[in-house]
């Protein structure tokens, strides 16, 4: 048992202090019908973050819960629930935290639409550049410079 | 924008990040920072149907707990932690306020009843949670987690982590004497 | 006594960096030049007793003197002696020092190369550097002393982390450090003429070598990091967007920014101002990386422990620097009005699109790993922010990149005519095209990533070999280092996008439960669990599976995957088997013993994953030779005003 309880708190990378532990029963990998639902399965958990691990999604940890989850999604996808509906499941219970890729509403518009922003107004401040350096007069290319 | 203005964009950048970085600092000194708040607060308590420890016979679910509150602590045999707040948990039994219901999660029966006869038992109840998927429902992942449920069934706190005498000081009870309130 | 020495090794090394900023500083001031004249010795002296504290936190090691805490901390009897000398920098307190040393050495470095520099120059560039040691060296002696004793002495250390026992962890570190300290260099260059008011084109030239090597440098490191991640995780993966990682891939695409933008400055004499806020930019996030790695902001997998006393004294010291820098930018950057001007179809124009393309992704980057905390600050809840996002984000602004890549060489200053370089790229525009719906209609999975990356390799590749073509073709037609530098790091970005790309489009991964006997089947290969049988090592213990791989009947390896319990600490490391090559690697890891003798066995097949590495080295080697031109080695000693 102290095997297991080392081993999940290392597996899981968790810092010293952290009293907060898993155990390892049942590790037997899971089943696919076919090659598209692994596919699937594994596209789906990829997105979804282990909660109890520092940084590792649920595809990639071995911890205890990571386990427990990934059999979870496998169920709800074997229910017929579509991704949203799975996340949202998963959601529900652990909060937002649980999804690596961040929803997008009021809370994340800088996220997701900064970057496009900051090209945008990059591409203003250029182009007013260009505009500025124009020389009266058509310029001849220059080759005198070798590199 | 004029060019002068322009070229202290990059120092208010800067200082907009250093305020973010200094918050970090100053958020990372609390120890349960890392803690997930539930969405479950606020909530009804989810459903579930769950064997007794040793009387796998007998089930309980989450309508036969309505009545009354109760603190639902989830433990392991197998967690450190769980042997920390152990005492803790027993202390706060003993006042016999709050029902204190333990939820024994993916343990196997013959080491949850070992680990209680030699730690002591101050739970009116222990669910045995196996396999672990009404774990989920209650968004657990990890051991010790404590609920405190009301008498209706709705979810009004959690704590995540081994409770201390200041946690149950300071935040348990406030929540007891809310409920006892009303 | 040894330990003692080397405390008092870095109080002298503080004493030589307090001389090294200061004299020269007001020095080059005032005009007085004794003291400029100090700042060389000063550095050679701060390199020699830095140095001197290195070997002596080594000796400790090697003779496992555990009444040093550090030693006790990260080392153990059983330890094997190679990994004695890694362990040094296997922790906080010992990596700082190699961080110190390593400042260390790029200090003595450029106080040794630099004749042709006039004495103003250099005073002001060492004072700089001496600035920047000394706030190093302050917060490792003050609150990260690795020479602190343990009484009474254990008898036995704690052991370094199984993770680090391991070749990668030997080299990885270093070269990160020499590429993460090695941007001090132009950004004090930047700094000296941002204080002396004058900027021309002879610093750049001067500096230019300086920021090839420090990106080449942090290339590999960042290269070797993916890579032990990949074998020693046990995951698969060869970038998971972690803290970490992204701390030091910012200023990896800042100095990939830094070294077009000082490219176009010292031809054309434009974009003094950008420049130099780059070179400032990149060393600061330089140093935004040891803050996120040190201080326990920000939730990791690999991030040292976290203490928020030390992330305050490295976040005061990041204001200090680059905010002081920043406001010296403010008050005296140079008038954008500078350089010969350009028309909108030329080099120069694709050199901007080429700096907002890399700023804008590591903006991406730094928001993205902020936003979390942002999120928490602001009591927007705890969200997290992977792979999904900055893949998705990064994907979107380097793809543009990729397609202006090959214009880049071949479109000429200051006015171009586009149809030229529209001519000359078009058949490799339709190869690529073909390549990949090629590639689209014959890769068994993942057929969209498979295409993107055929296209966008085939197009850098045949890009840049018709740069080299009409190079070569030209009368007088040679290609410099310079040159050859930018060719071989822009075909590291098309072998990459093979590696990238392909990988994650066609990569397989099973995992089985296996009886000795059993066998999993992945294609045309069968992997065969032989048995586990229990193994001794030095310093640990393992359960050893022996699979062999079949094609048909023929064995085609015998891999061996590991689950080690280390002795001093119980702790569990899963030691996967990979069959490296270079169309493809195969990687057997074993998971859990299920009872019975039965034991999870995880397969991945991974294609093309080694170019993901030889990408990166190329592009490495590309930095190393552009720094070799003989244009930055011509001595010119330019009049002092």
């Amino acid at each position: 048992m102290i095997r297991a309880v080392l081993l999940a708190l290392l597996l899981c990378l968790a810092w010293p202090q952290a009293a907060h532990a898993q155990v390892a029963i049942d590790a037997a990998p899971l089943r696919f019908v076919d090659d598209a639902e692994e596919r699937r399965f594994h596209a789906l958990v990829a997105e979804l973050r282990c909660v109890m691990c520092q940084n590792q999604s649920l595809a990639d940890s071995n911890a205890q819960i990571a386990r427990d989850l990934r059999r979870e999604v496998l169920d709800l996808m074997r229910a017929g629930h579509d991704d949203a509906a799975i996340k949202a499941h998963l959601v529900a219970r652990y909060g937002e935290f649980v999804l690596y890729r961040p929803q997008i509403g009021p809370a994340t518009w800088l996220l997701w639409f900064g970057p496009l922003l900051l090209i945008v107004a990059g591409g203003v401040v250029i182009a007013r550049i260009v505009v500025a350096r124009r020389a009266s007069t058509p310029l001849p290319p220059d080759d005198t410079e070798t590199w | 924008m004029s060019a002068s203005r322009a070229r202290w964009l990059p120092l208010a950048a800067f200082g907009g990040i250093l305020a973010l970085l200094a918050a970090g600092v100053w958020l990372s000194r609390d120890p349960d920072r890392d803690a997930l708040p539930s969405p479950l607060i606020g909530k009804p308590a989810p459903a579930f149907d769950l064997p007794v420890l040793g009387d796998p016979e007998r089930r309980v679910t989450q309508a036969d707990l309505r009545g009354a509150p109760y603190l639902l602590n989830v433990w392991g045999s197998w967690c450190p932690g769980c042997r920390e707040e152990h005492a803790v948990v027993a202390a706060f039994a003993n006042t016999q306020r709050v029902r204190v219901i333990g939820f024994n999660w993916k343990d196997e029966p013959g080491d949850a009843t070992r680990w209680l006869a030699q730690f002591g038992d101050p739970y009116a109840l222990v669910l045995a949670d196996y396999d672990g998927r009404a774990a989920i429902e209650w968004g657990i992942y990890g051991a010790p987690e404590t609920f405190l449920v009301d008498a209706a069934g709705t979810v009004v706190w959690k704590h995540v982590g081994p409770m201390t005498d200041a946690t149950i000081r300071e935040q348990l009870l406030p929540q007891v004497e809310r409920l006892e309130a009303r | 006594m040894l330990p003692e020495l080397g405390q008092i090794a870095l109080l002298l090394a503080l004493v030589a960096a307090v001389l090294q900023t200061v004299l020269p500083l007001l020095g080059a001031q005032r005009g007085l030049a004794p003291w400029m004249a100090a700042a060389r010795p000063a550095a050679y002296a701060q390199w020699a007793l830095t140095f001197i504290a290195w070997a002596i936190l080594t000796a400790a090691f090697v003779q496992q003197d555990f009444s040093v805490r550090y030693v006790a901390e990260n080392s153990n009897s059983l330890l094997p002696m190679v990994y004695r000398f890694t362990a040094v920098w296997g922790g906080h307190e010992g990596s700082l020092l190699l961080w110190v040393f390593v400042l260390a050495c790029w200090n003595a470095a450029v106080a040794w190369f630099s004749r042709s520099l006039p004495d103003v120059v250099l005073a002001r560039v060492l004072g700089v550097m001496g600035a920047v040691c000394l706030g190093f060296l302050a917060f490792l002696i003050f609150t990260s002393n690795p020479f602190e004793r343990i009484l009474p002495m254990p008898l036995e250390g704690r052991d370094l982390n199984p993770l680090l026992q391991d070749p990668g962890m030997i080299v990885h570190p270093p070269m990160l450090y020499i590429g993460y300290s090695g941007f001090m260099v132009p950004f004090a260059f930047a700094i000296a003429a941002l204080l002396d008011g004058k900027v021309d084109a002879h610093w750049l030239r001067w500096t230019r070598p300086w920021t090839n090597v420090s990106w080449a440098f942090l290339t590999i490191g960042i290269a070797l990091g993916s890579w032990w991640a990949y074998y020693e995780l046990g995951w698969g993966g060869w970038w998971f967007w972690d803290p970490v990682e992204n701390a030091s891939f910012m200023p990896w695409l800042a100095g990939a920014a830094l070294i077009h933008s000082q490219a176009v400055t010292e031809k054309r004499g434009s974009f003094h101002g950008w420049t130099l806020l780059l070179a400032i930019a990149t060393f600061s996030l330089s140093l935004l990386g040891a803050f996120l790695v040190r201080s326990g902001v920000l939730t990791s997998v690999h991030s040292f422990a976290a203490d928020p006393t030390r992330g305050l004294f490295i976040l005061v010291f990041l204001g200090l620097v680059v905010g002081g820098s920043l406001l010296l930018y403010a008050l005296r950057a140079p008038d954008g009005r500078d350089g010969k001007p350009f028309a909108a179809t030329s080099r120069e124009t694709l050199l901007l699109a080429n700096n907002l393309l890399l700023v804008a992704a590591c903006a991406m980057v730094l928001l993205g790993t902020l936003y979390p905390l942002l999120a928490d600050a602001l009591n927007l809840g705890k969200i997290s922010v992977g792979p999904p996002y900055f893949g998705l984000l990064f994907l979107l602004l380097m793809t543009p990149l990729v397609l202006l890549l090959p214009f880049g060489p071949l479109t000429r200053w200051q006015n171009e005519d586009v149809s030229r370089p529209l001519r000359m790229l078009l058949p490799w525009a339709v190869l690529a095209l073909i390549a990949a719906t090629l590639a689209f209609f014959t890769a068994p999975q993942g057929p969209w990533k498979v295409a993107m990356g055929v296209a966008g390799a085939v197009w850098v590749a045949g890009g840049t070999a018709r740069f080299v073509w009409t190079r070569l073709r030209a009368p007088g037609g040679r290609m410099g280092a310079e040159m050859t530098g930018m060719v071989l790091g822009h075909l590291g970005i098309s072998v990459f996008l093979i590696g990238a790309l392909l990988v994650e489009g066609l990569n397989v991964q099973r995992e089985v439960a296996l009886l000795p006997g059993q066998s999993l089947t992945i294609g045309r290969d069968a992997f065969v669990l032989d048995g586990v049988l229990h193994h001794v090592g030095p310093n640990y213990e393992s359960d050893r599976g022996t699979v062999r791989m079949l094609q048909g009947d023929r064995l085609v390896a015998t891999l061996h995957p590991e689950k080690r319990t280390y002795a001093s600490g119980g702790q569990v490391m899963t030691e996967t088997a990979i069959r490296p090559g270079v169309s493809r690697d195969v990687y057997v890891a074993l998971g859990e013993p299920l009872g019975g003798g039965a034991w999870a066995v995880r397969v991945h097949i991974k294609p093309f994953v080694r170019w993901v590495w030889a990408g990166a080295f190329l592009m490495a080697l590309g930095g190393f030779v552009t720094a070799t031109d003989r244009r930055f080695r011509r001595p010119r000693r330019e009049r002092t005003a």
